[in-house]
C-alpha cells in the first residue's frame, strides 16, 4: 500500500490527473457493476454480469441520436468535463474546496440540461434535483471545513498525510457525509430525480429527453463521480491505507443496504432530512472541534 | 459484437389489454424469472428503449399514443406483440372500436401468443427479439441513411 503512495508522489500533477482520467471510468464501471450484481442477489435474483454497465455504454454509443434542441447536449458535455476536472482535481491532491466548487458547478451543468427541453417530466426531475443539491450541499462544505479545522490544510496532498486519525475528530461529519452520499449516488431513499427503474411518476426525470450516446456520457459522467466520491471517504480513514481501503469499500455495500431497504422519501422529507442531519451531526462537530482547540 | 445483445432496455405499453399479460410481463422482471440477468432493464421511457413491448388488442384511442411511442424511439428498435390479442385480437377482433392486432399499427417483429403469455413465452419472445435488433443494427450499418423499421 506503501508503494502505491510512492508511485502516485513520484508523479507530476498533470500525470496524476490523466491516471484519474483514465482510470477513474474503469473503476466506477467496475462498481456499478458489483452494485447491480450485490442489489439482485438482495433481491432473490440472480443478477446481470458485473460488465453490465459497460455493455450498456457500448450499445447506447451505437444508437441513434435524437436531439430536441441545439444545446441539449452541450451541459450534459460540460457536466462531464468539470466532473472530471473535480476528480482530476482531488486525486492530484490539489484543494478540496476547489473540488467540491467544482462537482456543484458540474451539478448545475445537469441540472441546466434538464430546464433546456421541453418536456415537464425532465423539467420536475431537474427541479428535484436543485432540491437535492441544496440539501446535500451543506454537508460537502462542512468536510472540508472540518478537515480544515483538524489538519489546517485544504490540500488533500496534506490531508491524506495527516498521521491523525480524522474519524475521531470528524465522527459527526462523517456520519452526515454517508447521509447526503445517499443522495449523491441517486439511490433510494432519495433518488427523486431520476431513477432507473421503470413505473415512476416522472419517467426517467431529468434524463427523460436524453437517449443514445448523451446518456452514454451522464452515465460516464457517474461513474468519476462515484470514485471521487469514495476518494472524500478516504480521506476519513487516511492515516492508515489498508483500513482505509476496508471501510471505502464497507462504506459502498451500507449504501447499497439502504438503497435495498428503503421506499423513496417525498422531496420535503429528503430536505428537511438531510439539513437536520447537517445540523445535528456536521455543525455540533465542527463546534466542538473549536470549543477543544 | 452485437452489443444490442448484451443490454436490450424494454419499454411496456398497455393498449388497451386486460391486464393479465401486463402482470405477466412485469412477472418476468421479478426473481423468479429475472430477465435483467440477460442485462435486460424494464425502461418506462421511449427514448432510452431498444424493445417495444405491446399488450392488448390496440383500438382507434390508444393507436396515435402506440404511433407516438413508437416513433419517440431511436433506432434500432424492435416491437414484440405480447399475448394473442395484440397478436390478432383474438375474442374482440369484430368489435367496432378494435384494430385487432398491433401490426395493423406498427410493423412487428416478434408475436408472443397466449391468454395471458406466460412469462416463460415472453422471455423466448424477448430473447428473439434482442437477436432481431443486431440484425437491425448490422442493416442499418450497411445502409446508413434509411431508417430501420419504418
Amino acid at each position: 500500500m506503501n508503494d502505491i503512495h510512492t508511485i502516485i508522489k513520484s508523479l507530476s500533477i498533470l500525470e496524476r490527473m490523466l491516471a484519474f482520467t483514465l482510470i477513474a471510468p474503469l473503476a466506477g464501471g467496475l462498481l456499478t457493476g458489483i452494485d447491480r450484481k450485490t442489489s439482485a442477489r438482495l433481491q432473490g435474483r440472480y443478477g446481470p454480469p458485473i460488465l453490465q454497465p459497460f455493455f450498456d455504454i457500448l450499445k447506447l454509443l451505437r444508437k441513434e441520436r435524437i436531439i430536441v434542441n441545439k444545446f441539449q447536449d452541450f451541459p450534459i458535455v460540460l457536466f462531464l468535463l468539470f466532473t472530471i476536472f473535480s476528480g482530476a482535481l482531488f486525486f492530484s491532491g490539489a484543494s478540496l474546496l476547489l473540488t467540491i466548487f467544482g462537482l456543484a458547478l458540474a451539478g448545475t451543468f445537469f441540472v441546466l440540461g434538464g430546464f433546456c427541453v421541453a418536456s415537464p417530466y425532465s423539467h420536475i426531475g431537474a427541479e428535484r434535483e436543485i432540491i437535492q443539491m441544496v440539501a446535500y450541499e451543506p454537508m460537502v462544505i462542512l468536510v472540508a471545513v472540518g478537515m480544515y479545522q483538524v489538519t489546517g490544510s485544504f490540500r488533500v496532498g496534506t490531508i491524506v498525510q495527516h498521521p491523525a486519525p480524522l474519524i475521531l475528530f470528524l465522527p459527526g461529519i462523517f456520519a452526515g457525509f454517508l447521509f447526503i452520499l445517499t443522495i449523491k449516488f441517486r439511490k433510494s431513499p432519495f433518488d427523486l430525480s431520476m431513477s432507473r427503474h421503470a413505473h415512476q411518476e416522472i419517467v426517467s426525470g431529468i434524463t427523460t429527453e436524453y437517449s443514445g450516446s448523451t446518456l452514454a456520457l451522464i452515465e460516464i459522467a457517474h461513474w468519476y463521480e462515484i470514485v471521487l466520491l469514495f476518494g472524500m471517504v478516504y480521506l476519513f480513514f487516511a492515516f492508515n491505507s489498508w483500513l482505509a481501503l476496508v471501510m471505502t469499500i464497507a462504506t459502498f455495500f451500507f449504501e447499497i443496504f439502504i438503497d435495498m431497504n428503503y421506499a423513496r422519501f417525498k422531496w420535503q422529507l429528503t430536505f428537511l432530512s438531510a439539513w437536520l442531519f447537517t445540523a445535528v451531526a456536521g455543525v455540533s462537530n465542527i463546534i466542538v472541534l473549536s470549543l477543544l482547540r | 459484437m452485437g452489443w444490442f445483445k448484451r443490454s436490450p432496455w424494454v419499454l411496456h405499453y398497455n393498449a388497451t389489454s386486460c391486464n393479465g399479460c401486463d402482470i405477466e410481463l412485469i412477472v418476468s422482471f421479478s426473481p423468479l424469472y429475472d430477465l435483467e440477468r440477460f442485462g435486460i432493464i424494464n425502461t418506462g421511457n421511449p427514448k432510452h428503449a431498444d424493445i417495444l413491448m405491446v399488450t392488448g388488442s390496440v383500438n382507434a384511442k390508444s393507436r396515435q399514443v402506440l404511433r407516438n411511442l413508437y416513433e419517440q424511439m431511436p433506432n434500432p428498435k424492435v416491437v414484440v406483440a405480447v399475448g394473442i390479442c395484440a397478436t390478432s385480437g383474438c375474442v374482440f377482433q369484430d368489435c367496432y372500436n378494435v384494430l385487432s392486432g398491433i401490426d395493423k399499427v406498427l410493423p412487428v417483429d416478434v408475436y408472443v401468443t397466449g391468454c395471458a403469455a406466460r412469462p416463460e413465452a415472453i422471455i423466448d419472445g424477448i430473447l428473439k427479439a434482442r437477436t432481431i435488433l443486431d440484425e437491425k443494427y448490422e442493416q442499418q450499418k450497411k445502409a446508413p441513411r434509411s431508417r430501420a423499421g419504418s
